[in-house]
């Protein structure tokens, strides 16, 4: 199917990606090839064949209800990203993340 | 000693010879002379490594020495490696410090190998040249003007210029065989499930598996040895007895070692799209072999020409959802400038993504979006089992599948750069095996003479049964007892030659 360059603006928005107007016009292109490429796959005759998602039949494994992991919360706070709009600082505060306000 | 196999460095170790940190810094010396050109390292901290070789040398001098110990080899940046920068080619990690060790590391932290660097790869290993990598290309140590191919083609270029005694890859639809083709060295991925994935960013959790990029089918088998074994971190590693990937290489009969090997060989992978000079190579190659001993049976996979569509919505698919994890909130990337947390998180992603690994997340979520998931994600998963299924038939003619790795030699960079399908077409023959969970190599087997007259190497694809690596290995191994393309090096003194 043919997508518009509004097409990808809303993918884009699902996908949590900006793009601007020059971007999506171009990603559009790009996108065209590659899905019409994918639709190769329709013209398969594909009834009645089992959807495949792992080579080996495998089930997910079970563990005992255990503490397994330490709390590591210093360690992997230590590379949080800069809290950005001007400011250096890190994005956390008495060990929670800071973002933007979201309930007023 | 560049050049020296695995096997013959733990001798020089064992016998004080020379130590792992002459060893190491040997190494260092060759990555400090000719990175800056090649780029094959993006993140390198000597005094690390350095400690690590000093207490190879402890361990092997207390005589409990494994036989990696004291070995430097080079990481792919994809394996987080604690307190090391791990980026996996995107700006998007540009500073994230590993906090933990991935499984393959911490194997190779307890065989007390020494870790080297961690090398260059396409972002979240999203390319078959490594074109797309946020910290510059690599350079083919066979000629600087071309790609080494990708997405572990920092490792590719690390093995091939001798800035490592081996190095590990990923291998998601090809990442692994297709730089070993082009750089001109044997690399394998392993069957789905045998090396464990955890602490390996993931891109596409169905296909990712890790393996080793070195010299020869043997330094492969003793990487196997180190990386494959069950672990219950990651819920798709599958538990079964550790293996030797070594004996079979040590007890075949001299003179026919290979005497009844059936090699079935698929006419898809002689079709049109291949280079003619790859095919004259591969057709030596599968000579040699019938000098062995092998029987050469026709096969057919008749579904190979589905696997690239088929795999350009499974692995975007995976992937936009593995990458919505990176919004700036806990680490990687976060905008400097944003009105409210839906901006924060499209800025971050808009500026810590590159081009391609955008364009497969929006892929992967136009795919799986609602209304469209039965006529793309469900489609592409039956036919992924109709091509398990050519594989099953045809093992049951033959033993091994030969064919070629890559359909032509090393390209030209920027050649393929603005054209993803062209790129793409790059794993034609690579794809369908990870659809499929099987195992393959690419094993050096000669080379082509390209346009402007560069001899440009050229590997033979093996692919094996499920967990067949250790046969796999021996029937590589058998081809480099009478042939030498595989310790053929590049000459780096002369950035234009070949010879």
């Amino acid at each position: 199917m043919a997508l518009s360059t509004e097409d990808i603006k809303k993918i884009a928005h699902l996908a949590r990606i900006e793009v601007s107007d020059s971007d999506a016009a171009a990603t559009l292109s790009k996108l065209t090839g590659i899905l019409g490429l994918i639709e190769q796959m329709q013209a398969v005759n594909t009834d009645g064949i089992v959807p495949m998602s792992h080579s080996q039949d495998v089930v997910q494994r079970l563990r005992d209800d255990v503490v397994t992991k330490t709390n590591q919360r210093e360690a992997f706070q230590k590379i949080s990203p800069a809290i950005g709009n001007g400011s250096e600082a890190r994005a956390v505060d008495g060990g929670l993340y800071l973002v933007p306000k979201v309930i007023e | 000693m560049i050049n020296s196999s695995l096997k013959t460095l733990a001798q020089m170790l064992a016998n004080k010879e020379i130590s792992s940190v002459e060893l190491t810094q040997t190494f260092l010396n060759r990555i400090d002379a000719y990175n800056p050109v090649i780029n094959a390292y993006i993140a390198l901290d000597h005094e690390k490594t350095l400690a690590q070789a000093k207490a190879a040398d402890v361990r092997i001098a207390a005589g409990n020495a494994t036989p990696l110990t004291g070995i430097p080899i080079a990481q792919k940046d994809i394996f987080c490696a604690e307190g090391w920068k791990t980026t996996c080619g995107s700006k998007m990690l540009e500073n994230f410090i590993a906090p933990y060790d991935a499984h393959v590391i911490t194997q190779f932290d307890h065989a007390g190998a020494v870790n080297l660097g961690k090398t260059n790869m396409d972002e979240f290993a999203m390319g078959s040249s490594n074109e797309t990598s946020y910290f510059g290309g690599v350079k083919n140590p066979w000629d600087f003007t071309r790609v080494p191919g990708g997405s572990s083609g920092g490792s590719a270029a690390a093995v091939a210029a001798r800035l490592c005694a081996a190095a590990t890859g990923t291998d998601t639809g090809g990442s692994i065989r297709q730089p070993a083709s082009l750089c001109g060295f044997t690399g394998l991925k392993p069957t789905y499930g045998v090396v464990s994935r955890y602490g390996m960013i993931a891109f596409a959790s169905s296909l990712d598996q890790a393996g080793p990029m070195a010299k020869s089918a043997e330094d492969c088998a003793l990487m196997m040895n180190v990386m494959a074994g069950f672990d219950e971190r990651d819920s798709t590693s599958l538990n079964r007895d550790k293996e030797d990937y070594t004996r079979e290489l040590y007890n075949s009969n001299p003179n026919k070692p290979l005497q009844g090997l059936r090699v079935g060989l698929p006419k898809e992978f002689f079709a049109d799209g291949l280079d003619a000079g790859v095919a004259t190579v591969i057709e030596d190659a599968i000579a040699e072999y019938k000098k062995l001993g092998a029987e050469i049976v026709e096969i057919s996979l008749p579904n190979t020409g589905l696997s690239i569509p088929v795999y350009y919505v499974l692995a975007p698919a995976e992937a936009s959802s593995n990458l919505s994890r990176y919004d700036g909130v806990r680490y990687g990337h976060r905008a400097s400038e944003y009105t409210d947390l839906m901006d924060m998180y499209c800025k971050s992603r808009a500026e810590g993504f590159g081009a391609e690994v955008k364009r497969r997340i929006l892929i992967g979520t136009y795919v799986l979006s609602a209304g469209y998931y039965d006529a793309y994600y469900l489609k592409a998963q039956q036919i992924r089992r109709l091509i398990a299924q050519d594989f099953e038939v045809a093992f049951k003619k033959c033993d091994v599948i030969m064919g070629p790795a890559a359909p032509s030699t090393a390209f030209k960079a920027g050649e393929k750069v603005d054209d993803p399908v062209a790129m793409y077409l790059q794993d034609i023959y690579t794809i369908s095996t990870n659809l499929a969970g099987l195992p393959g190599m690419s094993v050096p087997a000669g080379f082509a003479t390209s346009a402007d007259g560069k001899p440009l190497p050229v590997g033979l694809q093996i692919i094996g049964n499920y967990f067949d690596e250790a046969r796999m290995l021996n029937v590589a191994h058998q081809y480099q007892q009478v042939t030498d393309w595989h310790a053929q090096a590049p000459t780096l003194d002369k950035p234009e030659g070949n010879a």
